[in-house]
């Protein structure tokens, strides 16, 4: 139970590091821990303390495997993270070239 | 066996798009309208294809439901499916001129494209962590879309847009293997069978109200929106605000709150208050803009307030009325952000105070009519929903909201007539408007007129009626896990 609140308490410190610094590096970094919190989170609800590997062979009980589908889910998090992430870095650089700074307090040309 | 072209037409198109390259420069509108098309015309279909033989369910790659992920096409969703493609349609039918500035339309169309299979995606999937999968789709499209025109303020809005959208998507992410850990199953039907609730469970609930009311431009976290929206190029902001706020908030909101698991209460009343106060808060901050789209803009974020409230009061009359002000609202708003366009393009500035009143005939009548059907205007189809959602207010007991929904829409009325009379001044002669253009401005100008006839009772019967029946019986919907063939 403990460990579903480390998952938690590192989700918090990704939102913190979101919306508290003020360069733009620092928040895609911030977006990135909350992303592996969640992966961590996902992959404690497949745990079971003493199973293998889900792989179905002659021998092998299902009863003592982890769950195999919280790890699928995993794998795809880690590649959408890695296209929004993508996105973000892009985005940053083309604010850094058109703004000259990555400090979010200059970034204010829309409107209020 | 209608149900993957949803989403291996856009994805294809997309894919042929690209591939062409610089060949394909001049082609690719043309490509792409003609995918949006098809699409439109099987959209269409569906509702035939569901009295026929009942809701559409199609296993991925051919393994039985528990294993697979399911496709599955019930009234509400096919209502979401013609939502989407006539906007789209129409859209890519204006692009075709208005895009012609820009270098790079084959990127343009291709992005395009993979925001249609995100968005069918969502509409049509079964399963919840699908759902995450498609909207992540849409987003990393739309985020790129809204940094399009490439101007500094554009990165910047959009930086904003995906920030905001990563902490929601990590959210509902959250909140699926919550709702994992809890079922030990991710098919919608087979939780929807196993009877489970939210209602207890407030963390869930408040993963998935924080996550899909972000994406809902819901109260405290509507302030995306403004920006978002206005700095895409317009047929995309017609896409945004008429289209992907609707899937990607309310459908998935109806979806999980009150289809997959049992309706709690006390989402009800976080809808049912959020919404009001995005009503209220999104009309007093349109009557002061003076850029135009960024009123508009602040204009969805109130719209999609009633919207919420709708949904939150959860009898059948306010789904009723939540569906029906969708779809008027997303033909109205579409049809605002097309105009908006041409309205950019022939006066070279978005401000109001600076608008000379260069526009054409056929672009004033038809903000005319939008901004009419927004405000509640008989005999506007936005009259008959906005009534419906008071109705249905003062029916469950909330006079008092319903009040609120009143004033507020006469607010909307005062601030899209002052629109109108800084945006057409006085009438000079206007610029020639491109034929493309104009088809699609005139056919959602008259369907703005046309949703109305959806009151009648026998299209009412035929169409609004059986998409809230299919939120209201959920054991339909649960029943369907056993059904796969």
């Amino acid at each position: 139970m403990n460990l579903y609140f480390l998952s938690f308490a590192l989700f918090l410190v990704g939102l913190y590091g979101v919306l508290t610094k003020r360069n733009i590096v620092k928040v895609i970094i911030g977006a990135a821990i909350m992303g592996y919190a969640v992966n961590l989170f996902l992959i404690m609800v497949a745990y079971k303390s003493g199973a293998t590997y889900p792989i179905l062979l002659p021998g092998q009980e299902p009863q003592l495997m982890v769950d195999p589908l919280p790890q699928a889910l995993v794998l795809t998090s880690i590649v959408i993270e890695l296209g929004v992430t993508a996105v973000l870095v892009a985005l940053a650089v083309k604010i850094h070239s058109k703004y000259g700074t990555l400090d979010l307090r200059k970034i204010r040309r829309l409107k209020e | 066996m209608i149900a993957p072209y949803f989403v291996v037409i856009p994805l294809l198109t997309a894919f042929l798009i690209v591939i062409f390259g610089k060949k394909g420069e001049r082609i690719s509108g043309f490509v792409a309208l003609i995918a949006a098309f098809t699409l439109l015309v099987l959209s269409l279909m569906l509702f035939p294809v569901i009295d026929s033989e009942g809701t559409i369910v199609y296993e991925v790659s051919g393994w039985k439901i528990p294993y697979t992920i399911a496709l599955v096409i019930d009234y509400l969703s096919a209502f979401f499916v013609i939502m989407i493609s006539l906007i789209a349609a129409l859209s890519i039918m204006f692009s075709l001129k208005y895009m012609k500035k820009f270098t790079v339309n084959r990127g343009y169309y291709a992005l395009f494209m993979l925001l249609l299979a995100g968005l069918y995606g969502v509409a049509i999937t079964g399963d919840l962590f699908n759902l995450f999968v498609f909207m992540e789709i849409a987003l990393i499209a739309t985020y790129a879309l809204v940094a399009f025109q490439g101007e500094a303020e554009h990165y910047e809005a959009a930086f904003k847009y995906a920030i905001m959208g990563a902490i929601s998507s990590t959210l509902i992410l959250f909140g699926i293997g919550s709702a994992y850990s809890l079922t030990s199953t991710l098919t919608m039907m087979q939780i929807s069978s196993n009877a489970a609730t939210t209602g207890g469970i407030y963390l869930l609930s408040a993963f998935f109200l924080a996550g899909f009311g972000l994406k809902a431009a819901m109260f405290p976290l509507h302030s995306w929106l403004p920006d978002a929206h206005p700095s895409a190029p317009s047929p995309v902001s017609a896409m945004l605000s008429g289209v992907l706020i609707k899937v990607l908030g309310a459908y998935a909101i109806i979806r999980v709150f009150y289809i997959v698991f049992e309706p709690s209460a006390i989402v009800n009343e976080a809808l049912v208050v959020l919404g009001t106060i995005s009503m209220i808060v999104g009309a007093i901050m349109a009557i002061g803009q003076k850029d135009i789209k960024r009123m508009l803009g602040f204009s969805s974020v109130s719209q999609m307030g009633y919207i919420l409230f709708a949904i939150g009061l959860a009898t059948p009359l306010g789904f009723l009325a939540a569906l029906f002000h969708m779809i008027n609202h997303a033909i109205s708003k579409g049809l605002l952000f097309l105009d908006s366009g041409v309205v950019e393009e022939n006066e070279g500035t978005r401000n109001m105070e600076e608008m000379q009143g260069l526009s054409d005939s056929v672009t004033r009548t038809s903000t005319l009519m939008g901004a009419l059907s927004i405000a509640g205007i008989p005999p506007f189809g936005g009259f008959f929903s906005k009534l419906l959602i008071i109705v249905a207010a003062i029916a469950s007991g909330r006079l008092v909201y319903g009040l609120i929904g009143l004033v507020v829409g006469v607010m909307t009325l005062g601030y899209y007539l002052g629109m109108l009379r800084r945006t057409f001044r006085e009438k000079k002669t206007g610029s020639r408007l491109a034929f493309s253009i104009k088809v699609s401005l005139v056919i959602l100008a008259c369907l703005t007129l046309a949703t109305a006839l959806l009151m009648i009772p026998a299209l009412k019967e035929g169409f609004l009626d059986k998409a809230v029946e299919s939120i209201t019986n959920r054991e339909a919907y649960g029943l369907l896990f056993g059904a796969g063939d």
